[in-house]
């Protein structure tokens, strides 16, 4: 069977996703639901969870895949939120300070974790995937013995260990949100949030096309080629894993006060799975992606999200939001590793 | 194991097999014959079509995958189609791989017997089926014997294979092909690259033995000396064609070779004079390089600042690896002065900062990013071992690209050296071999080296570009007084563009001779029967 070209470009899964939710958004314009709310809503959740997507695309680059080992860099983000928490810093200097904590953390653990990948070649995924999952309970035990005392972030009855989540009100409490917020048509844009998004978009953008950048992805695309030009393509997947590592520190920074709470324990171990999820429905592959997959990605997925529960709600009287989810989020991530599979 | 049914009937029968992949025709009618009793050897330089004839024999999916084949294939008579591999060997084609196709978690007699074991019937298989019958060790460790003692290997048939010596391997391979019953044909692929001398000879004497036995044998192999020793008949192709059939009894190692490699059309070189006190551009001392299928064992050349020195030999002797080593794409040791200076061996960066430069063989794996575009491919090597076409930034790994020096030095690179392109920003993919090969030569170029190292320049182009991409290296000689060594299969294009021949023999230097020696004394360097001459 073949396609018109411009339809096999767009690529199929990509195609159904799209015509998914112009389906729940033409039941929205049917049911006359707060129309503008929705699509505002999705425009949030685009920007709170863009960067996070982001930080996959350099790993992509790099030769080592999906990055499963996500929550690594949004632990050392989480480290540096609740330090400039513990600290009590506000504003603008509150996000500052954790995302510089973050980012100091997150060069070594991403160092350490290229290392890791290197030794384990081939099966980057699933060594990624249980690194993650150690971390994250490894962590736990952390959140619960760190010697934090500022009374707001620890347990109220034993005044020991930090609370699973902790509120960002009056804080940095959408900060960046509201920096630059403006009403379009009744739509309201979070400015602040999305032009650092973007900005990041054109930094990553920018990196691969220095000299660095080059490399990194010539040594994805032949090991061999690479070493006749001078490359190790070890310090290279090194690289890439370091920047994806702290774009996702960042991103952790940036989707908490979008969300208003700093979630701690458990709550970084599935977070890598969405955002796998967003740029492959962008279009992107196990070995190629573009800062456009990004953003066509994040906006599809996160507003099927956004609108799928209130209108499944109003139509059946039920919540699918969270089935759907699922169902796109996994069959997505199956589907692009058995592209990989075949090429 | 089968009787003869009637010395020497026609084992297997190819008629006319024509193969083309992407209308490149690498099979060009072929028709060969193997009977009973007699060992057939196929012999061709790389390139020359034998193994698309054997994964067509075997029925390999890569053939369907592209078109399949024209012409016919006659198994005992009888024609046949393989979709499979598994199908020819159901149709009684035994082959002895090159690489071991043994479990070495598993017994000898277990690997000999595998899928093919003799069973008895029991309670389970009575209800449920043949597949639950139990394996009946006693008859299979019998078989297994009977397999091993007609390839005389004594070893006890119950040990693990993993730990045996690789001589063994070999012989158990062998051993499991003669024990399957309906074994029509037996073909041999370059069997003897992995073994020892003596094991190859005594590899040599069981192929006879075999063959005494009835059975039919195609046999493989770059080693001309092995194939005088037991061939009945022999084929030479070379470029897809059988080039010639020379009888085992009347002909010489020198002879094949010269078929295989072919004779100049026409010496054309202006030979010109390097006197041996020019200042050598590079002096290579002792270098030994451990490249598979290419080693080289002992490699001692001077390369005159100026000049075009071929290299040439027959595959499997070691030729491609001087490159290889030099430039520190697999282990070398040795001593390399280059420049007046002592240069670091197995450090590619060294090399394109010293002035090395290299054109590989293997064009899609080592010498081009085929998805990306053609002028980023030129632009890359000079780009990341010289920091060129970047922007000025404090920071060095973060540099900029500069786009437009980029495109500019492509234009220049597309419009000299006359590479046919639709744009610099053209996927390299998408280039013709020939095209393709004048970008990595561009890419070289880029790098501005005192020598250039050009692997099989014109290996899988079209005849007509071939002359092109020679014509290239020759204005590069003279018109940039770049130094090159050029490595070829080719014999004759080496005589075509070269100031001297190395001929390489066994990891050695055989022989240098001037371009217009004559065939005779090329062939005798190929098999390694002259003393160092010229």
């Amino acid at each position: 069977m073949k396609l018109p070209t411009f339809l096999r470009e767009f690529g199929i899964p990509r195609l159904l996703i799209a015509v998914f939710l112009a389906v729940l958004f033409a039941v929205a314009v049917a049911t006359h639901m707060d129309l503008r709310g929705l699509i505002s809503d999705s425009i949030v959740r685009v920007g709170r969870n863009g960067i996070l997507v982001l930080a996959l695309l350099p790993a992509i680059q790099g030769g080592i895949g999906l990055n499963f080992g996500l929550p690594l860099g949004i632990i050392c983000g989480l480290v540096g939120a609740v330090i400039s928490l513990n600290a009590g810093v506000q504003g603008i200097a509150g996000i500052g300070m954790a995302t510089g904590i973050g980012i100091a953390l997150a060069i070594p653990a991403g160092a350490g974790y290229g290392w890791l990948l290197n030794r384990t070649r081939g099966q980057e995924m699933m060594v990624g995937t249980y690194l993650g999952f150690a971390i994250v309970s490894m962590m736990s035990v952390f959140w619960l013995l760190a010697p934090f005392t500022n009374p707001t972030l620890v347990w109220a009855i034993g005044g020991r260990g930090l609370r699973t989540t902790l509120s960002l009100g009056g804080i940095y409490d959408k900060v960046l949100d509201r920096w630059l917020e403006f009403t379009v048509a009744g739509v309201r844009v979070p400015g602040g949030t999305l032009v650092v998004f973007l900005g990041l978009c054109f930094l990553v953008w920018l990196f691969f096309r220095t000299r660095m950048g080059i490399t990194i992805a010539a040594a994805r695309s032949s090991t061999r080629f690479a070493r006749a030009a001078g490359i190790s393509d070890e310090r290279t997947r090194v690289q890439a894993t370091i920047l994806s590592t702290v774009l996702s520190a960042i991103g952790i920074v940036v989707f908490s006060q979008s969300y208003g709470f700093v979630q701690l324990y458990t709550a970084p171990l599935l977070m890598a799975f969405p955002a796998i999820a967003c740029i492959l429905i962008g279009g992107a592959s196990v070995t190629r992606a573009t800062i456009g997959h990004v953003l066509v990605g994040t906006f599809l997925f996160q507003s099927i999200l956004t609108v799928a529960l209130p209108v499944t709600s109003q139509v059946i009287q039920g919540d699918i939001s969270e089935t759907a989810r699922l169902i796109i989020q996994n069959g997505m991530i199956l589907y692009a590793l058995t592209r990989t599979a075949r090429t | 194991m089968t009787p003869p049914i009637a010395a020497g009937d026609p084992a297997l029968e190819l008629r006319s097999i024509i193969k083309e992949y992407d209308a490149n025709r690498v099979l060009k009618g072929v028709s060969l014959s193997v009977r009973e009793g007699e060992i057939h050897a196929l012999v061709g330089e790389n390139g020359a079509g034998k193994s698309t004839l054997m994964n067509i024999l075997f029925g390999m999916p890569v053939i369907w995958e592209t078109g399949g084949y024209e012409g016919e294939i006659l198994l005992g008579g009888k024609p046949v189609t393989f979709h499979s591999p598994a199908a020819a060997m159901e149709a009684g084609i035994g082959m002895v791989h090159q690489e071991f196709m043994l479990l070495p978690g598993f017994r000898v007699a277990e690997n000999i017997k595998l899928n093919r074991e003799p069973t008895l019937p029991n309670a389970a298989s009575r209800v449920l089926g043949a597949k639950l019958e139990s394996v009946d060790v006693p008859k299979m460790r019998a078989d297994a014997r009977r397999a091993l003692d007609s390839v005389g290997l004594g070893i006890d048939e119950w040990v693990p294979v993993a730990g045996l010596p690789v001589g063994h391997m070999q012989f158990i391979e062998i051993a499991r092909e003669v024990d399957k019953a309906n074994l029509k044909l037996l073909i041999f692929d370059e069997p003897t690259a992995v073994l020892t001398e003596t094991d190859a000879e005594k590899l040599l004497a069981i192929m006879r033995d075999l063959a005494k036995k009835g059975h039919a044998i195609l046999f493989i192999t770059h080693r001309l000396d092995e194939v005088l020793a037991v061939a009945d008949r022999i084929t030479v192709l070379r470029d897809g064609e059988v080039v010639g059939t020379p009888d085992p009894k009347a002909t010489t190692v020198a002879r094949i070779a010269e078929l295989m490699v072919g004779r100049p059309a026409a010496v054309t070189a202006q030979r010109r004079f390097f006197a041996p006190s020019t200042e050598p551009v590079i002096a290579v001392e002792h270098l030994k390089v451990d490249m598979p299928g290419e080693r080289v064992d002992d490699v001692s050349l001077a390369v005159r600042q100026g000049e075009i020195l071929g290299i040439g030999g027959l595959a499997g002797h070691g030729k491609l690896g001087i490159a290889n080593g030099i430039m520190g794409l697999y282990p070398a040791w040795g001593r390399v002065i280059f420049g007046e200076k002592l240069y670091p061996l197995n450090e590619p960066r060294q090399a394109l900062e010293r002035g090395l430069a290299f054109v590989s063989e293997d064009r899609r794996g080592v010498g081009l990013l085929p998805e990306e575009s053609i002028e980023l491919n030129i632009a890359l090597s000079a780009l990341e071992a010289q920091g060129r076409f970047l922007h000025p930034f404090p920071l060095q790994p973060l540099r900029l690209l500069n786009h437009g020096a980029m495109r500019a030095h492509a234009l220049e690179m597309i419009r000299s050296l006359d590479i046919r392109t639709t744009g610099p920003a053209q996927q390299v993919r998408r280039l013709s071999g020939g095209n393709q090969q004048k970008v990595c030569v561009a890419r070289a170029m880029t790098l501005q080296p005192r020598l250039l190292f050009v692997s099989e320049p014109t290996r899988g182009i079209d005849v007509g570009a071939k002359e092109l991409v020679l014509e290239v290296l020759r204005r590069l000689n003279r018109d940039k007084d770049v130094t090159l060594v050029v490595t070829s299969s080719e014999l004759a294009e080496l005589r075509a563009i070269c100031d001297r021949v190395a001929i390489v023999y066994r990891g050695k230097i055989a022989a240098i001779l001037p371009p217009d020696a004559p065939d005779a004394a090329f062939g005798l360097a190929m098999a390694g029967e002259s003393a160092q001459a010229a």
